[in-house]
């Protein structure tokens, strides 16, 4: 059963196979079993997780279900949920029991879905390998001495150890891609605005966006469909009329199913930088999209190069705006002792937030400062509309855009954690999607040395149904995805 | 460029956060490795580009200025609500040090 896809469970659930409280509960004793050796679980409440799994279940029996009641997901604790920790792997948040939901969970809430717990993260999501977590790292199933990516590491982790069936992420700069890259899961960051950041607790408010993390992309699509949609809370969510992400995937299969799909290959993902074994693995799932029917078309994004320096300008810029919020007074810490206002302001922060969420907050308001606005803030924006064009006119040439996802596979816990130039490095395929604001979506696509290797689809603006098929033709002549790590039965 | 020790705690004053002397130095270390790193724009010649601040060129939205987060309660218990979980309050006001002698 724990090894089952959401839409097979969806299946066992309709067909009374199972009930949701004895699904719920297979997953919080293997929760109970397994948790402690991989951290990825911050929160759980089994008791109210089977509350919900009893809601669920009466609701089927009333006729009432829709496809995701009575399905247990792993939530990030990134989203506000009411009567939950939500504590956004930070100290100060440690304290913090949502009064309120974000949209996102009101949307499975509202579907019948059952909250199995939050997953731990990056402290505010800044962060590339779970490291920053107040909470302490997240451990790769993979290997325990690796990182599972992040700052959806928790997830990503969780999801892989079945320890649930999918989970929900947010990518900033390739929070969702990375970690389902390094943890062998399918991960899809909508384009920006497709999912409603309200009560998503906010990084970088023009980059963040939420998605789904699972072990296919026909799962991912399902959870997409619950969690998109416009929301009048978020102003930026953007007003379009609801679809069916998963309406390409029940066609039937012809032998050549991506027949006329055009893939674009940017050079600047094929060259130095990438582990050649990582290299190897994505060529030879391209040659796979070549027996699928797909094409290849050699494109450039010449300004690929500039994304790094550029999200490291306009992520802490904004970080540095919307974490002013914590400043002890509302909600969250507050330092035990202080002279004055300002030196509890001071303090407060000083002791709440980790190295990583200082650091940012620090770049971000020097570049933000008087004399340095635009010689970066407005230089970084401007680099940002390049590079957005570079993809504008490779859609021009193709109907998608692949390559690595991470230049290499999970790195060990500790490796990277005292430079955080080689972290910032480890997001270089990633982060001008979140910049351009376009879908992409990672996908396995093999092993090296034992450790999953990810495969990046980027799409046109809105072609997240495109991207979740392209996907899933490939999982439909391949099984990596269905590669489980040994040592969690 | 290269930050010196004293910019990186005009900056920490600036943030509100506090710094230690040894939190300084170290601090100093890696946002110049940062900024070495973010130079690299510096060579771009980016004129005539409109900076872009956001993915979608679209409007902000504007919505009626009123109350839209209920959790469904009357108002005092909304309030009961948001403040349980401020540090200290009183009287439906947060408490924070004295500021006005």
């Amino acid at each position: 059963m724990i090894s089952r896809s959401v839409s097979a469970l969806v299946q066992a659930l309709a067909e009374r196979e199972i009930s949701s409280v004895e699904l719920t509960q297979l997953y919080l004793d293997r929760i109970a079993r397994h948790n402690l050796a991989l951290n990825a679980f911050v929160t759980v409440d089994p008791e109210k997780s089977l509350a919900q799994a009893k809601r669920a279940d009466e609701r089927r029996a009333a006729g009432q279900a829709t496809p995701l009641t009575g399905i247990p997901l792993a939530q990030k604790d990134i989203f506000c949920t009411q009567g939950w920790l939500t504590t956004c792997g930070s100290k100060m948040l440690g304290n913090f029991v949502s009064p309120y939901d974000a949209t996102v969970i009101e949307h499975f809430n509202a579907t019948g879905a059952v909250i199995l717990g939050k997953t731990n993260m990056d402290e505010f999501a800044m962060g590339s390998s779970n490291e920053t977590s107040h909470f302490g790292a997240v451990k790769n199933p993979w290997d325990t001495a690796r990182v599972p990516g992040g700052s959806s590491g928790g997830s990503a982790a969780a999801v892989a150890a079945l320890l649930a069936p999918a989970a929900t992420g947010t990518d900033t700069g390739g929070s969702i891609r990375q970690p389902a890259s390094m943890c062998n899961l399918t991960g899809l960051k909508p384009t920006y605005g497709v999912v409603s950041r309200y009560g998503m607790i906010a990084y970088a408010s023009s980059l963040d966006q939420g998605g789904p993390i699972a072990r296919s992309a026909e799962d991912c699509a399902l959870l997409l469909n619950t969690m998109a949609g416009f929301d009048e809370r978020d102003s930026t969510s953007l007003e379009r009329s609801r679809e069916d992400y998963s309406r390409e995937l029940s066609a039937r299969t012809p032998e050549k199913p991506l027949a006329g799909l055009k893939i674009g290959l940017p050079g600047e993902f094929f060259g130095e930088g990438c582990a050649p074994e990582v290299m190897q693995l994505v060529a030879e799932a391209i040659v796979e999209y070549r027996k699928l029917g797909a094409e290849t078309v050699d494109i450039s994004l010449p300004n690929m190069k500039l994304s790094v320096p550029a999200y490291y300008v306009i992520a802490p810029a904004e970080a540095s705006s919307n974490l002013s919020r914590f400043d002890g007074v509302r909600y969250g810490y507050r330092a035990p002792e202080y002279d004055d206002l300002d030196d509890m302001y001071a303090r407060s922060r000083a002791q709440g937030f980790g190295a990583e969420v200082k650091r940012r907050i620090l770049i971000g308001t020097y570049v933000l400062s008087h004399g340095y606005y635009d010689a970066y803030y407005l230089q970084a924006q401007r680099i940002r509309r390049l590079i957005a064009n570079d993809f504008i006119a490779a859609f021009k040439q193709c109907d998608v855009i692949m390559g690595p996802t991470s230049p290499s596979t999970a790195f060990r816990i500790g490796e990277k954690a005292s430079d955080p130039v080689q972290m910032y490095l480890s997001d270089i395929y990633t982060i001008a999607v979140n910049l351009a604001g376009l879908p992409g979506l990672s996908l396995p696509c093999g092993f090296a040395s034992g450790l999953p290797a990810g495969l990046q689809l980027i799409g046109d603006y809105f072609s997240e149904a495109r991207l979740l098929n392209v996907a899933h033709r490939y999982q439909q002549v391949t099984d990596w995805h269905q590669q489980y790590p040994a040592g969690f039965d | 460029m290269s930050l010196t020790l004293e910019q990186v705690r005009r900056v920490a004053h600036l943030a509100r956060i506090e710094v230690s002397d040894a939190e300084a130095e170290s601090t100093l270390g890696h946002l110049n490795g940062i900024f070495a790193l973010i130079e690299a724009m510096q060579a771009v010649d980016t004129r005539g580009v409109e900076p872009m601040a956001h993915a979608q060129d679209l409007a902000q939205r504007l919505r009626a200025d009123c109350v839209t987060e209920s959790l469904g309660l009357p108002a005092l218990a909304r309030r009961a609500g948001f403040q349980d979980v401020a540090p200290e309050t009183e009287a439906g006001l947060y408490l924070v040090p004295r500021v006005i002698e």
